[in-house]
């Protein structure tokens, strides 16, 4: 069995993106301390909706494009529910990946059997969102601690008493985080959709939104870690295709299993080393999935 | 403009009534989305939510009612513990597949023996394997502090996987044609869940749901560990004061919604589902979730909040044959419904006030 380095790391640099993106996007909306357990409702309403736009306009661009909006606009109704009425966070964000779920497969039906325009290769051969997503690592980095918007988001989700008292729009805050993490969970599903798929079928996001949940918590809230996170489940992942084109002598259904399996395995590890570690280092946002109302 | 003021305990009438006006909010946006989609918006909600019971067909799809309604509300009535001391068991379809798969694996390995054990001993199997599914996020949370969110999901895929391994593989009924899927256990009389009273849909898993309702409301309300549950959930750290130990709930509470949700797959798989499939697992676990708050955490709560949604999947299904809607109609609705439940639940813990 022949395993080419090189060809590896460009088929787990694609296999990392739709990931990568949906945990980048999640980090900013826990450090603003929301949590959002929605993320694979997001994922699949971008896939269907990234897909439908690129196969109408004829342009894998467009679809992202929509993608990040079909995310975003339905990332709204978690803010409205958590924001305006207080909901419990952990309830909602289940009740938008089901209800992300129902919707695709609702609408999906005519877009099953349909081709996408093909992906336009950029340099070295990957395609530009593969760039895109590796691109803002550093932005959303540079963002968090080098801006003073990142350090009030930041506040706020450290403590939103202590920002509200200051005088920071708390809420405005949280629900411009949960819309920046839909857009971009959206354009993640798409990615699916368009470059790894290239078709829809229903559920087909599989998990991912999820695993983009633990990766976040691998990486202690930093966007570094969402990279290496990524990378390291994109790795499982096509190892795992590999033996299985290969023929190993292990049933597919089992193979298969390993991305879900490593999730558990990584997130493990991590969580045991915050518990018995010294530091206080890489801990989550003190405010995380508590509520905010302001009396006044 | 208005204010919030948060109320320092939910009013019984509250409570009773937002559930009722989520069902109501769901059906009006449900019937826009009908008319939007070019259906007549008052058929379809007629053929979901009354057809089924009273409708031409009520003869076929009453029995129904009990068929869906059982797993749904024995899963839930498990998770309702967990939900109600903040312990969040996402993965109730994954034990759910587990329990089929241990019970299967008793009557599998018994065939075509004809004994009266094998039935108990398949219940025994399936709660076991539910059981142990629930352990695995439950010790993890206790050892390393992973959360159970997480890997209580993560099982699920894990679990669908082993189901579709055992019905290409070690439990592929050998005079299948070599067609996947298990024996079907209808057919092995020992090892099936038939119905208990001709017509009714009633089978074991129903009697069990309704013995898991008595139990968790009497653990609830007159156990002592129905209030270490209810304050660690309301005040963690007061809860540790009173002498609560967070490990001991959290395991209780997982294992023993996963012993539950084993048992509900194990009478599918042993009644109404028949044989281990690829894809056996058919979303209970998740409804269950939406069952457990729209029955607002109560065991009575979610007896009804149980059979409206088995009724909304019977209504799914005769409005897909009946109008030709789409079936993932269903799963829309649930979501709604979920979505306006949480937020008409802001009536029962604030009150609203006019800004001075």
């Amino acid at each position: 069995m022949m395993i080419d380095p090189l060809s590896v790391f460009i088929l787990l640099l694609g296999a990392a993106t739709p990931i990568l993106f949906a945990a980048l996007g999640e980090l900013v909306v826990e450090r603003a301390g929301v949590l959002n357990l929605g993320v694979e409702g997001m994922m699949i309403t971008g896939a269907l909706a990234g897909f439908a736009a690129a196969h109408a306009s004829d342009s894998p661009a467009l679809g992202f494009v929509a993608a990040a909006i079909a995310g975003m606009a339905v990332s709204m109704t978690f803010a409205a529910l958590t924001q305006f009425l207080l909901s419990n966070q952990v309830a909602t964000g289940l009740a938008l990946t089901l209800f992300g779920l129902g919707l695709t497969a609702l609408f999906g039906k005519p877009y099953e059997g349909v081709k996408a325009p093909a992906i336009m290769p950029g340099p070295l051969g990957l395609n530009w969102m593969i760039w895109l997503g590796m691109a803002l690592v550093p932005l959303i980095w540079w963002f968090l601690t080098r801006t003073r918007p990142g350090l009030i988001l930041r506040a706020v989700g450290e403590n939103h008493d202590a920002a509200h008292a200051l005088g920071y729009p708390v809420r405005l805050v949280r629900i411009l985080a949960i819309g920046f993490g839909g857009a971009l969970a959206g354009m993640g599903g798409a990615y699916i959709s368009i470059a790894t798929v290239l078709q829809w079928t229903e559920g087909m996001t599989a998990g991912a939104g999820w695993i983009a949940l633990a990766i976040v918590v691998f990486a202690q809230w930093n966007p570094w870690g969402v990279l290496a996170g990524a990378w390291l489940f994109g790795g499982v992942t096509v190892l795992q295709l590999r033996l299985q084109a290969a023929g190993v002598a292990v049933p597919v259904q089992l193979l298969s299993m390993a991305p879900y399996l490593a999730t558990i395995i990584v997130l493990v590890l991590i969580s045991a080393r915050q518990k018995f570690g010294r530091s206080g280092a890489g801990a989550a946002p003190a405010s995380l999935g508590r509520p905010f109302y302001a009396l006044k | 403009m208005f204010r919030l003021e948060p109320r320092a305990s939910a009013p019984l009438l509250w409570q009773v009534v937002t559930p009722l006006l989520a069902v109501l909010a769901t059906i009006i946006v449900g019937g826009a989305l009908f008319a939007a989609m070019g259906f007549d918006p008052v058929a379809s909600i007629r053929t979901i939510f009354w057809d089924p019971l009273f409708g031409p067909a009520a003869g076929y799809s009453r029995p129904q009612l009990l068929v869906k309604a059982g797993p749904l509300i024995l899963i839930a009535s498990g998770l309702a513990l967990g939900f109600r001391a903040g312990i969040w068991n996402i993965g109730a379809e994954g034990q759910y597949i587990i329990g089929a798969i241990s019970g299967a694996a008793v009557a599998l390995a018994a065939y075509p023996l004809e004994a009266h054990w094998i039935f108990p001993a398949m219940i025994l199997a399936g709660a076991a394997g539910g059981w142990a599914w629930g352990m695995i996020p439950a010790m993890l949370r206790n050892w390393f502090g992973a959360s159970e969110i997480l890997v209580s999901l993560m099982l699920v895929y894990v679990a669908q996987r082993i189901a579709a391994w055992m019905a290409f593989g070690p439990m592929k009924n050998p005079e299948g044609f070599n067609f996947p899927g298990s024996r079907n256990l209808q057919q092995y009389e020992s090892a099936s869940n038939p119905e208990l009273i001709a017509n009714s849909g009633l089978h074991w898993g129903g009697v069990a749901a309704v013995l898991a309702l008595a139990a968790t409301w009497f653990i609830m309300s007159r156990h002592i560990l129905g209030f270490h549950i209810r304050t660690a959930g309301a005040a963690p750290r007061a809860a540790r004061f009173a002498g609560v130990r967070p490990e001991r709930l959290v395991a209780l509470c997982l294992g023993v919604s996963g012993a539950l949700a084993g048992l509900a797959g194990l009478f599918e798989v042993a009644g109404p589902g028949g044989q281990i499939t690829e894809s056996f697992g058919s979303g209970y676990g998740f409804t269950a979730i939406i069952v457990a708050f729209l029955g607002r955490l109560h065991p009575l709560g979610i007896l009804l909040a149980g059979l409206l949604l088995a009724l909304t999947y019977i209504g799914g299904e005769l409005a897909q044959m009946m109008l030709n809607l789409p079936a993932a109609t269903v799963q829309v609705f649930q979501g709604m419904l979920l979505f306006f439940l949480l937020g008409f639940d802001i009536l029962t813990r604030y009150r609203i006030r006019r800004r001075a």
